[in-house]
């Protein structure tokens, strides 16, 4: 039975807890009332990655891209569109737009090469057929029998893939090693274990496309030659790991997983552990400790896991995007692959755009392009129009770019000569309201709660810088405080076991190395510049006030008072300094002094 | 062979060498203070940082291995600062409590401090405060002073498998505690002490009852009676200056009569009481059925918790004679208070043990309380033995040699070995040979039980019967030896072995949680060398013939492993659960 229309609603966790599910429901629901149940198939696919927009709803063929849907929009949906064939322009995402709009106008994502993400908003996670239909389980077939596991390797070092979870070692080398290191017994390992604040996209992955993490793991096992492969992932993702077990059922039904894969002799199997959150459990030595059942704490490198992994054996670890990449290297070559990105890095890099940027999402770009293009046309620059201030990559244990750096072309070199690093690939953009004072501080108390309590210049020395910017956040700090914590941030660079310590000072550094003014501001004016340092920022009302109360009646400490049509006074010694009377006056009464 | 350079010397080091290790072939030395040479290297500390030669990132030296060519800096300015940042931020987070703590003068933290010459703690100063658990009688954990180096964890999970202490909770507010949040005492920790002589710092401590014991020895109206362990007297010279292994016996007689104590005895001669009491009933067991085999030693106070908590099926071939410690005891109110017409209701016993489960031990059950007072009525560690000698003033190396007193002090050559690992097998079977065959054995220096191998085994010829021995030390060694007990019962099968001895700590006795710190395996084997030549000197090497003994059962006991001993000096075990 052939279909007339395709409906696909996201149903990534962002949309999801949007209330995809009703939409799709609705739309269900809708469809049978309106008797076209038979002419179109409504699918819940993986993120779309303008999750700024959503939930999203996309229909085929006329690739109408519908934003911001709700369960009550599905009658228009199908009644309008469906039955009598006219978009429901409302709900385009170009509202002037007449026409059809297809995905390619939407400046989002018109710089982005979806590699990885390539079947993410486009098939059905929980159908392995579709999968199959966008050339799945190719890659596996022909490295199962066209490729002895040398060429399979060759294949990945040629391509130029480098580990997106951090550090970028070759992975190709890393498979090498873990093959031709003499074991009984090897294992297999993806980390999806994300945990940089903001960052989403190996759960994004995993939800939209799981069989491409599942096809690889299995690719992997036959090139080092292991059998068994663990999927680590943290149990905050439910909906991940709903669909990978899904996927690893019909995976094992079809074949594709399991004893004899294909016919081929080779057995591989997956299993899954979940991880409490912990943010050293990305930390791959931590993480194989966590699924060995110890603490998660990491261990001395060497020996490296390709050499010694899980209990003792060699083990290839790597992360969800790196995972998703391989399946596609096999199919299309080496050299198709090596052409896109750099000299450095090969490939795209997926992003996830959040902060004080208009368009935040999941951004999948060739490595190479630069930070302007993916803050301001991909991302469609600052929110309210306010002034770009620094963009903030690889989390908690990245530093933060400003904007003479922005025409970089981004690589793993780029980034890290830029003093900043890839790490998974969080992007968060800062504006001018932003403190430095403040970002190192959320950074550092971050480290602080993750820090594995192991190794002492990371346990201490996390709180101790985050006493100290705590400190100078409140009008309390010296210049020496400055200094105190350049050496702290210095010893733990240098002394650290693993990179969670090692890298934990970079924001708070790069902060004081490129705002130290902002800083001083707070040291010896005792002063917030940006108004954001709670107790260093007062709010008072001017003259403007024209007595309308707005203010008064948002303020949750009931602190505002005054009669109206006159100037309203706040209670200073109640205030709570939440900010939201300055944000809700519209006469530019309420100041930040 | 690799070749290495470090701070521009070359040498040649074996394969897997790390940077420490070659270093101080060099004799340079690397500051460090989570490295233990009994363990695998934790690398928590991050003190022992060095700079591999052309690269800008520094390695941990306690576990990096060193490759071919390498070139390692181990001072220049950027590491001394690095290194001293990271000592003022565990300082920033320990008790500035030296002058009060168990470790002042003998403190891992403290020495580093002193050699960085650290004035003062810039940062701000922070406790996570946790109350001080001393619930268990033996060991005082106190918290405060952790400074999380994980010495004492590795130790319990790796070196002893016992999991009685672990890491807890996340982040800046990590800490080290007993199991599953329990005190001490609910936890399956077999008090062996072993953390505590592995602390770096004063985090982990013996229970003490230094002013108690003071009290009694000036009390006109206590009788003080004492008894000397077999490893207290090749380690006690330690903390006196002289080297591992030098017997110090006679001084220590001499040492104790100074302190006040009004008898000296030696724990040497209730090991051969202990042997003719654990002896007789391994003869009745293997040759009469009497009982299970194979047989276990018991004289190892935290083996026999172990056993109690773990080990609930294999209770019935835990051997019931009472450990040398408890024997002396009970021996000391009974016959010796009679004989020199004491009321055992005067006497205070005290005992000095290499050993902080020794210190439970003495209350572990009605059975230890046998002379119907408490048999032994204070423990002190060989390092709390040293304290209260410095604090009476006399100096140690210069005290004329002195004896025991009679009847309860002159011991044999078995029973001194007792403090290593293997020799209360090799003490038992030259009296089982000679009680089963009539003759000694062909070479009474038994040495397939010496040494410091994991699991020792042997096959000793009695009469054409074959006995298999084994010998265990170090908790974590045991469990291979149990399971192929085990399985052996399951498979109703021909047992493995059918005498094994079991000591919890590394080395045996003489590497107790109770001996002066600092133990290491090259330590152990010259307390060890120390107590078999100290046998080898003996007049009389079989407990069967010690005069004193002999006399005991004449006098008083009557038959080894008959009724009245049973009353004295034999216990039982109960089953006790892992976590309460």
């Amino acid at each position: 039975m052939a279909y007339n229309h395709y409906i696909l609603v996201c149903g990534g966790t962002g949309c999801e807890s949007s209330n995809a599910g009703g939409i799709y429901n609705n739309l269900v629901a809708e469809a049978k009332a309106a008797g076209v149940l038979d002419k179109v198939q409504i699918v819940k696919t993986g993120c779309f990655g303008f999750c700024e927009k959503g939930p999203i709803v996309k229909i085929l063929p006329e690739d109408s891209f519908y934003v911001e849907v709700k369960p009550e929009d599905a009658k228009d949906i199908i009644n309008e569109h469906i039955v009598k064939g006219r978009e429901v322009t409302r709900l385009l995402y170009n509202k002037e737009k007449k026409s059809a709009e297809t995905v390619e106008e939407i400046e989002f994502y018109q710089k982005q090469l979806r590699i990885v993400l390539r079947n993410c908003g486009v098939i059905n996670p929980e159908d392995l057929n579709e999968y199959i239909a966008r050339d799945g389980y190719m890659a596996l077939e022909k490295a199962l029998f066209d490729l002895t596991p040398q060429q399979i390797i060759d294949e990945l070092k040629a391509a130029g893939l480098r580990g997106r979870g951090g550090a970028g070692f070759p992975t190709g080398l890393k498979w090498e090693g873990a093959m031709k290191t003499e074991s009984d017994q090897k294992f297999v390992v993806c980390n999806a274990d994300e945990g940089d604040p903001g960052a989403y996209m190996d759960r994004s992955t995993i939800e939209g496309d799981p069989h491409s993490v599942l096809e690889a793991m299995t690719i992997c096992g036959k090139a080092i030659g292991a059998n068994q492969g663990f999927v680590y992932i943290r149990a905050e993702y439910p909906l991940a790991i709903d669909r990978l077990k899904i996927a690893m059922k019909q995976a094992r039904e079809a074949g594709l997983l399991g004893k004899d894969i294909l016919g081929s002799g080779f057995d591989f199997d997956i299993e899954i552990r979940l991880g409490a959150g912990a943010f050293v459990c990305g930390e791959e030595t931590a993480l194989l400790r966590s699924i060995e059942g110890q603490r998660g704490m990491p261990t001395p490198k060497p020996p490296f896991p390709a050499q010694s992994g899980l209990w003792g054996k060699p083990t290839v670890i790597n992360n969800v995007e790196t995972w998703a990449n391989v399946p596609v290297i096999l199919n299309k070559g080496a050299s198709w692959f090596s052409k896109i990105g750099t000299e450095d890095s090969k490939g795209t890099k997926v992003f996830a755009l959040t902060g004080k940027v208009r368009n935040s999402g999941l951004v999948e770009v060739p490595m190479g392009t630069t930070l302007r293009e993916i803050i301001f046309e991909i991302g469609g620059g600052i929110k309210d129009n306010k002034k770009f201030k620094g963009v903030q990559t690889g989390g908690p244990s990245g530093g933060i770019i400003t904007e003479e750096a922005l025409d970089t072309p981004i690589d793993f070199k780029a980034l890290q000569s830029l003093g900043s690093m890839m790490g998974s690939g969080g992007m968060i953009v800062m504006d001018e309201d932003d403190c430095v004072v403040d970002v190192s501080k959320f950074y550092m108390e971050f480290c602080v709660d993750e820090s594995c309590g192991k190794c002492s210049p990371c346990r201490i020395g996390t709180r101790q810088i985050h006493s100290l910017l705590d400190k100078i956040s409140k009008g309390k700090g010296e210049l020496a405080d400055l200094e105190k914590i350049k050496e702290i941030g210095f010893a733990m660079q240098k002394s650290s076991l693993c990179q969670l310590g090692a890298s934990a000072p970079n924001p708070t550094l790069s902060t004081i190395k490129k705002f130290e003014a902002e800083y001083v501001a707070h040291i010896t004016d005792h002063k917030c510049p940006v108004g954001k340092c709670r107790e260093l920022t007062t709010y008072m009302i001017n003259d403007k006030c024209i007595g309308c109360g707005a203010c008064a009646r948002k303020c949750p400490a009931n602190c505002i008072t005054g009669e109206r049509k006159t100037k309203h006074v706040i209670d200073q010694a109640a205030c709570l300094k939440c900010g939201e009377c300055f944000n809700v006056c519209k006469f530019g009464a309420v100041e930040k002094v | 062979m690799i070749n290495v350079k470090i701070n521009g010397k070359p040498i040649q080091v074996p394969d897997g060498t790390t940077i420490l290790a070659a270093a101080k072939m060099l004799n340079i030395k690397i500051p460090s203070l989570c490295y233990n040479s009994d363990l695998p290297a934790w690398a928590s500390c991050g003190i022992c940082i060095v700079r591999q030669e052309g690269t800008a990132r520094m390695l941990r030296a306690c576990c990096t291995k060193v490759t071919e060519g390498m070139s390692v800096i181990t001072h220049d300015p950027e590491i001394v600062k690095a290194r001293r940042t990271v000592l003022e931020l565990i300082l920033s987070n320990h008790p500035q409590e030296c002058l009060t703590c168990t470790r002042n003068g003998q403190c891992e933290l403290q020495s580093l401090a002193a050699e960085f010459g650290l004035r003062q703690i810039r940062f701000e100063h922070f406790i996570i405060d946790r109350p001080l658990d001393n619930s268990n009688h033996a060991i005082v954990f106190d918290r405060n002073k952790c400074i999380n180096c994980g010495r004492c964890v590795e130790v319990c999970q790796q070196m002893q498998k016992v999991n009685a202490i672990e890491y807890q909770g996340r982040g800046g507010k990590t800490v080290i505690g007993p199991a599953a949040l329990t005190e001490l005492a609910d936890s399956p920790c077999i008090r062996c002490g072993q953390c505590a002589a592995h602390c770096p710092v004063g985090a982990i401590y013996e229970d003490h009852s230094m002013r108690k014991l003071w009290d009694r020895l000036a009390d006109p109206d206590t009788v003080t009676a004492v008894q000397i362990a077999p490893a207290v007297r090749v380690a006690l010279g330690e903390e006196f200056g002289m080297e591992p292994g030098d017997i110090s016996t006679k001084k220590i007689y001499a040492a104790l009569r100074r302190i006040g104590f009004n008898y000296v005895f030696d724990t040497n001669f209730s090991a051969d009481l202990t042997i003719m009491e654990e002896g007789y009933e391994f003869i009745a067991r293997l040759t009469e059925g009497k009982g299970a085999i194979p047989l276990f030693t018991s004289c190892c106070p935290a083996w026999v918790d172990y056993a109690e908590k773990n080990c609930h099926d294999l209770l019935p071939n835990v051997s019931t004679a009472k450990s040398p410690q408890q024997m002396m005891g009970a021996m000391i109110k009974t016959y010796w208070a009679k004989q020199a017409g004491i009321d055992p209701a005067k006497i205070f016993s005290v005992s000095i043990m290499p050993c902080t489960a020794k210190k439970y031990e003495r209350r572990r059950d009605e059975t230890m309380n046998s002379s119907g007072y408490s048999d032994v009525d204070s423990v002190l560690t060989t390092r709390e033995l040293a304290r209260l000698i410095k604090q009476s003033g006399f100096d140690f190396n210069q005290l004329e040699d002195e004896e025991a007193d009679n009847p309860l002090g002159p011991y044999t050559g078995a029973g001194t070995i007792f403090g290593a690992t293997g020799g209360v097998m090799e003490a038992a079977l030259r009296t089982a040979y000679a009680v089963l065959t009539g003759n000694e054995l062909a070479d009474i220096n038994f040495t397939p039980a010496r040494g410091l191998k994991d699991v020792k085994e042997a096959k000793v010829d009695v009469n054409g019967t074959e006995v298999r021995i084994a010998v265990v030390h170090q908790m974590g060694n045991v469990e291979p030896v149990l399971e192929a007990v085990r399985s052996a019962i399951a498979e109703k099968k021909e047992p493995p072995y059918h005498f094994i001895e079991v000591m919890a700590c590394r080395g045996g006795c003489v590497g107790g949680g109770g001996q002066p710190y600092g133990a290491t395996d090259e330590i152990r084997a010259k307390r060890a060398a120390g107590l078999y030549s100290d046998d080898e000197k003996s007049v009389v090497r079989v407990s069967h013939k010690n005069p004193n003994i002999i006399k005991l059962y004449d006098d008083f006991l009557g038959k080894p492993n008959s009724e009245k001993p049973h009353k004295y000096l034999h216990t039982h075990y109960v089953e006790r659960p892992l976590y309460k």
